[in-house]
């Protein structure tokens, strides 16, 4: 209790889950590295020359090869490497060959627009998958868990642009609920940009009008890529808690006649919640890869649009930045879910103290 | 004596799995008198656990059981009522102790949230704060030194004799009028498990709360008793005052029972048959009228 200053200093930059952050974010950062590695070699190791790609079919041998010259692509791949490390420092990733600008640019405009759809989509993944996985355990064996499990079966086994085409088809063109395609309503204007997200840059201009078009444009591709996570987080959540249904802790609070619908929500869901989370974690970050696919279907300007079109033109430099970004955000998704893992599960947060 | 606080009239279980049926219970009796502990002894799977659960009305959640007879709680006929009424009386007038302490606390809630909830089930309208007061009597009543610290530990940062002083403390924190220990401390070590024991024939003598204390093991039941039960495949093959059925089993089975308590003086294993027609012989029954 009454330890010396520096002391207790010490404690709190050594508790578990300071231990727990720092380690892996060093281990992030070591994939990272390797992840640069590997998309910088692949990238340049399949077929096709950039240059060539770039210029067009007209340009003459000598334009290709001055290209080559500024692109480094005649020099030793550990040399391109180390390039792109020395620029990489001073935050630059070099020239897009597909709009002509720098990536930093490029990814700034087009990644915001993913975020933003991915964010929306883990929040219906958590705020229905978890739910109707709850409901689902808590009556187990009637007739509710198995609407609920057929539903989830469903939604995992066919993928997310599928349900893309299902939805656009059902809630756009037979019964036009929501927007066919676009992020915004095209009579609208476009408010400053602050964070690039539109959801909350239309609330920082205070433009309402602005805000409700852009969510109803949000609602059908968001949902469209969460399926198979609402899915996967239902299943996931059921089965973890059906086996805490048989815990003798369940069995102390059922013995105390403790209100069922607390002993799901609290009893039984907060322990099962820790295997599920690492699962839906990665799910989250897999709603990234996914995005690429619903984006296309629903003409959605964001980074995945940009990715496909950058590697088909290969577009070296494009490629490795969007690559990086997106290993990042998976990165940064999974710290997250550790540290909630650790908030949520006292073992891990006391781990290590008397 | 006065009316008893509980009791079981011809109960039957049976359990219906893909069309067979399996019957556990072969119409057992037993009663139990205001501030009497009376202990259920048998192996496992003899159906002692099972009766604990039809008492507190948790098998009867279950779709496969099936299950007959009469059992009445202080003069209420339990089957008669509705499901929401037999819940209102667990955790108030009914309280259970587990076998094992540590894992049947929940080990992502500190000791404190399930105390409030234990508490509420008592008085709906407890405050945060007075439930707290509360729960720090009645730890240092189950003799636990540092009752603040304890409320805020989770489970697994306390030892198992600890976390069984909590389940004595939760099990009589609403003051019931019958306290079902299943096989409590079971998983302890001798020593702890003694000294929790000691504490809970104590604290329940204080109160004259009723218990059925179910065990396997002869030695604890033998201090803790007033009057035993053996149950033998879902029948009580006898009954009698402790200290009658220690000096003098009457029934096969008790005779076999007590014969294969390992001995601390050595003399192997002991080898109780698991097949005996004599074990399937009538009730002994020795339940004296000036008892009762």
């Amino acid at each position: 209790m009454h330890l010396p200053h520096f002391l207790r200093v010490t404690r709190i930059i050594m508790s578990p889950v300071v231990q727990l952050l720092v380690k892996r974010l060093s281990i992030s950062i070591i994939v990272l590295i390797g992840v640069s590695m590997l998309i910088f070699t692949i990238a340049r190791i399949i077929p096709g020359d950039p240059a060539r790609i770039a210029l067009g079919p007209n340009a003459t041998a000598e334009q290709v090869a001055n290209l080559r010259d500024k692109l480094h692509l005649d020099e030793p791949i550990y040399i391109q490497y180390a390039k792109f490390v020395s620029d990489f420092a001073h935050g630059d990733l070099g020239i897009s060959l597909y709009t002509n600008r720098p990536v930093t640019t490029d990814i700034a405009q087009f990644l915001p627009a993913t975020l933003e759809l991915v964010f929306v989509a883990g929040i219906f993944m958590i705020g229905f998958g978890i739910p109707l996985g709850i409901l689902s355990a808590r009556y187990r064996g009637r007739v509710a868990d198995n609407i609920i499990r057929v539903v989830s079966l469903l939604g995992v086994s066919a993928p997310s642009f599928v349900w893309a085409v299902i939805l656009m088809l059902l809630f756009a063109f037979f019964l036009p609920l929501f927007p066919i395609a676009g992020q915004i309503s095209d009579t609208l204007p476009v408010p400053p940009r602050i964070t690039g997200f539109l959801l909350i840059d239309s609330l920082l201009a205070g433009d309402f009008k602005v805000f409700a078009s852009a969510a109803h444009h949000i609602v059908l591709p968001a949902f469209a890529l969460a399926l198979s996570g609402i899915g996967q987080a239902a299943r996931l959540t059921r089965a973890n808690m059906v086996e805490t249904y048989d815990k003798p802790y369940i069995e102390m609070a059922q013995s105390y006649g403790f209100p069922e619908k607390r002993i799901a929500n609290r009893y039984a869901f907060r322990p099962s919640l820790i295997p599920s989370l690492t699962i839906i974690g990665l799910d989250f970050a897999a709603m990234l890869g996914n995005a690429f696919l619903v984006e296309a279907v629903y003409a959605w300007p964001g980074l995945s649009r940009y990715g496909v079109q950058v590697i088909l033109r290969k577009d070296l430099n494009a490629i490795v930045g969007t690559v990086l970004v997106i290993s990042a955000t998976f990165l940064v998704v999974n710290i997250i879910v550790d540290l909630l893992i650790a908030f949520i599960n006292p073992r891990i947060r006391y781990a290590g103290r008397s | 004596m006065s009316k008893p606080i509980l009791s079981i009239d011809d109960l039957k279980l049976t359990f219906k799995i893909y069309g067979n049926q399996v019957d556990v219970l072969h119409g057992i009796s037993l009663h139990i008198a205001h501030g009497e502990k009376v202990a259920l002894v048998g192996e496992s799977g003899s159906g002692k656990s099972v009766t604990a659960r039809i008492i507190l009305g948790l098998l009867q959640e279950l779709t496969a059981a099936r299950i007959s007879g009469s059992l009445q709680f202080e003069g209420v006929d339990l089957e008669k009522l509705s499901r929401r009424d037999r819940r209102a009386l667990r955790g108030t007038r009914m309280s259970m102790i587990f076998q094992d302490p540590t894992s049947s606390l929940n080990p992502v809630y500190p000791i404190n949230t399930q105390f409030y909830d234990v508490l509420r089930r008592g008085n709906a309208k407890i405050s945060v704060k007075d439930a707290r007061m509360r729960a720090l009597s009645l730890l240092e009543d189950v003799s636990i030194p540092e009752p603040e610290r304890v409320l805020d530990s989770y489970s697994f940062q306390m030892s198992g004799g600890m976390n069984q002083r909590v389940m004595i403390a939760m099990a009589l924190a609403n003051e019931p009028s019958l306290l079902i220990a299943d096989e409590p401390g079971t998983a302890l070590d001798v020593t702890v498990q003694a000294q929790t024991l000691h504490l809970m024939r104590d604290l329940v003598e204080r109160r004259g709360t009723s218990v059925l204390f179910i065990s396997h093991n002869l030695g604890v039941v033998r201090e803790f008793a007033d009057r035993v039960y053996v149950i033998y495949r879902g029948r009580i093959v006898e009954q009698a005052p402790t200290r009658e059925l220690f000096h003098n089993p009457g029934h096969a089975y008790t005779k076999a029972l007590m014969a294969a308590v390992p001995r601390i003086t050595g003399g192997g294993i002991p080898d109780l048959p698991a097949d005996n027609k004599h074990f399937e012989d009538p009730m002994v029954d020795r339940f004296r009228e000036d008892v009762q």
